[in-house]
């Protein structure tokens, strides 16, 4: 093997500024129409703000910006140089192996602190709330991991499964009188049906038309469910969706003739901080399920397959693996995993409209999984946590979140290239060494 | 009858802009074979510099009409194709040889960034300018219905005419023309007779830009209002325009743009308009699953 070096002589400082003042005036031109101008509505008419101050500022944050980012790079380039010539390096898989010890020891440090939340803000209304959204979207992150990290199957209508579970739910509930526990599976179900449904016809197609017509399955719901009213209930969406109940125990301060409450059957002081924390440990046990369910899936032959058809889908083929069936799975199971999310949304927030299924909601979800880490599950903890803990820091931050988020998904592809795809390890392999390793023995 | 031309007018009109829209889509496609998601985004940017443009000149007491429209075309495009050449340099050329799905991500990426630049820098409301251009052409009068054309439908049509035929003279005619094809055929081979393929690629992202900047200036001439979302909607509807027509093909591009149009606004006019969008993307997954290269396009062989 041999490797191509790309020399570069180191870059002098004239030629530093010139390349920084380059893209300071390409950010000049970038900035004059939408940071230096701005139209206001004066009286019903637009009138045009100059920013010039603003505009300004920021070409000199581009310029400061470029100078660092290059200086930094080319200093991570030679210090890279450097340890390469000194010797061999600890290899990439010794390195992954440490990192991954690591990652464990955290996930039982993030367990253990999820299961004691409760118990230490046992009344603090905010930070169980926070804690239980932070654990939706932790959930449907690794549902729509199985999709997108395992199969690689990029689905920007994942949002339509959601919506599916908590629309089934609300419905199954409100006209039916469905309890949670039953409504649960038979709504898995559904959206699991509905996977199938979308993925039959499409999953032929190559991976980005994939992508589009996820997205306009996404869209398609979301607009069914704004119009047809007399089924979903239009834009007003659906109200008092029954809340799931304890083992039958109602978390209401008193009981009707015959039942219980949760406070009653314990000898508990009623409080309406009982049923958030139960609604907390349900989404914790629900997430953990499909933590324990993915994980197992990973190590079975499907899983495998999923892998496989990840990392090249003609070598699939061509070993006679039925692709179709192995991606309508991993659509299936990521579809189910969804809509469970969907059931438990619905129940939580006891009112659900079209306007919680937008595509922006696919996007962040996405960008959960984008940014944790394809096929990386305590990534998608830690993206998730950091997305809906931003916003709590102020406004201001909750502004700049989808800005942070859409720039955070172009950096990490560039960064590393191909994705964090290229820092992602089968579950299972033949040579225990690697294929680093594999390559050093034939080397030898 | 008279309805149903009325409609066919509005039709074409909304066609013509999607088509604008699409060549951008397929021609990038056709060149590094990815779907620039953030195009949709591209074309908003532009109708935003085109309000912006329409208010100056208003302050500036600018009243004739044909300046003011040159002007802004001129001055959209400039800042359009910045912001295409940007994305392009900053988004995708560090990802060229990577998977598959890393520059689609680093699309939607980009494409939720120029959502949001906007929403920020210019505010989340709707931005309504006064008409800039009124009245229009009465076609046929009946006694129950007046087809009509507007003068500002009639802008949109010979200017999206006047445009295609120069970018086919373009594409078929000049050197850059001849790069374009050579680089979509073979990259390498291209890189190697000489071929600039990174400035080819930089000029397609900007071509394409200029082709949305047009699109947007003339949104914001016939229906006067913006906001920060349009990009979404019109993308997605551009995008299944040059799927429809076969993506990777110009001709392709213009043709599905105006099925597209026909369709949307004859769906809207004659069947449910609450769900025009529905019968686009029913569309888009029908000929995906159907004729996967679309009406015009070549059936893509996939090589190992």
């Amino acid at each position: 093997m041999s490797t191509v070096v790309f020399a570069r002589h180191a870059m002098t400082a004239a030629e530093r500024l010139r390349d920084a003042g380059w893209v300071a005036f390409v950010g000049f031109i970038l900035g004059v129409p939408l940071i230096g101008l701005t139209t206001v509505d004066v009286g019903g008419r637009l009138a045009v703000n100059t920013r010039f101050g603003l505009l300004a500022a920021t070409v000199a944050a581009v310029f400061a910006g470029r100078l660092l980012l290059r200086w930094g790079l080319d200093q991570a380039r030679e210090r890279k140089q450097a340890r390469s010539a000194a010797g061999a390096p600890a290899s990439a898989d010794e390195r992954a192996q440490g990192a991954q010890k690591v990652v464990t020891v955290l996930g039982w440090i993030a367990l253990g602190a999820a299961v004691a939340l409760p118990i230490f803000y046992s009344d603090n209304r905010y930070v169980v709330d926070t804690a239980t959204t932070v654990l939706i979207y932790v959930m449907l992150g690794w549902g729509l991991n199985v999709v997108v990290g395992l199969a690689g199957l990029l689905d920007l209508g994942y949002v339509a499964f959601y919506a599916v579970g908590a629309y089934s739910y609300a419905l199954l509930s409100t006209q039916y009188g469905w309890s949670f526990w039953e409504a649960l599976p038979v709504s898995g179900a559904l959206a699991a049906g509905f996977g199938i449904l979308l993925g039959y016809p499409i999953l032929r197609l190559r991976g980005d038309y994939l992508a589009i017509v996820t997205l306009g399955f996404g869209e398609i719901i979301r607009v069914i469910l704004v119009n047809w009213t007399e089924f979903s209930g239009g834009p007003n969406g659906i109200s008092s969706i029954p809340r799931p109940s304890f083992f039958g125990l109602d978390f209401a301060r008193s009981a009707p003739e015959g039942e219980q409450t949760f406070a009653g059957f314990f000898g508990l002081d009623f409080s309406p901080m009982h049923r958030l924390i139960f609604l907390y440990y349900l989404i914790l046990v629900l997430a953990l399920l499909t933590h324990a369910f993915v994980s197992r899936l990973r190590k079975l032959p499907v899983g495998r397959a999923w892998e496989a058809l990840r990392e090249d889908e003609i070598a699939c083929r061509a070993m006679g693996m039925n692709t179709t069936n192995i991606k309508l799975s991993a659509f299936a199971i990521g579809a189910m995993l969804g809509g469970f999310a969907g059931v438990f949304f619905a129940a939580r927030q006891g009112f659900i409209s079209p306007e919680s299924f937008t595509f922006a909601e696919s996007a962040i979800i996405l960008a959960i999984v984008v940014l944790g880490g394809m096929g990386s599950q305590m990534g998608v903890v830690l993206a998730a946590t950091l997305l809906v803990l931003i916003p709590e820091f102020g406004r201001n931050f909750a502004e700049y979140r989808m800005l942070l988020f859409g720039a955070a998904m172009v950096l990490i592809m560039i960064w590393k290239p191909g994705g964090l795809l290229s820092h992602r390890e089968p579950t299972v392999r033949l040579n225990p060494l690697g294929r680093a390793g594999a390559a050093r023995e034939a080397a030898r | 009858m008279a309805y149903a031309l009325q409609q066919l007018i509005n039709g074409l009109t909304l066609g013509a802009m999607y088509g604008l829209i699409a060549i951008g889509y397929t021609m990038v496609y056709g060149i590094i074979g990815m779907i620039n998601f953030a195009h949709g985004d591209i074309f908003m940017v532009s109708a935003f510099i085109a309000v912006t443009a329409f208010t100056l000149l208003a302050a500036a007491d600018v009243t004739s009409i044909p300046l003011a429209l040159s002007f802004v075309l001129i001055v959209a495009i400039f800042f359009t194709s910045a912001y295409g050449w940007a994305v392009e340099r900053t988004a995708y050329r560090p990802l060229r040889g990577s998977t598959r799905l890393a520059p689609l991500i680093s699309a939607i990426g980009m494409s939720i960034f120029l959502q949001n630049t906007v929403q920020l820098t210019q505010g989340a409301r709707v931005k309504p300018i006064p008409p800039v251009l009124e009245g229009g052409l009465v076609l046929w009068d009946t006694p129950a219905f007046a087809v009509q054309i507007s003068w500002s439908q009639m802008l949109i049509i010979v200017t999206t005419v006047t445009l295609m035929v120069a970018f086919t003279w373009m594409i078929t005619q000049t050197p850059f023309g001849r790069q374009q094809r050579s680089c979509e055929q073979d990259r390498t081979m291209a890189a190697l007779l000489g071929v600039n393929v990174d400035r080819t690629i930089s000029l397609t992202f900007m071509l394409g830009a200029a082709l949305a900047a047009v699109a947007g200036v003339m949104v914001t001439v016939y229906y006067g209002v913006v906001d920060f979302f349009i990009g979404f909607l019109v993308g997605i509807k551009a995008f299944t325009a040059a799927v429809l027509g076969g993506i990777g093909s110009l001709p392709g591009a213009m043709l599905g743009g105006l099925l597209i149009g026909l369709i949307e606004s004859f769906w809207a006019a004659y069947l449910w308009a609450e769900y025009k969008d529905v019968a686009t993307f029913g569309i888009l997954c029908l000929v995906l699953m159907l004729r996967p290269s679309g009406l015009l396009g070549r059936p893509e062989v996939e090589k190992v």
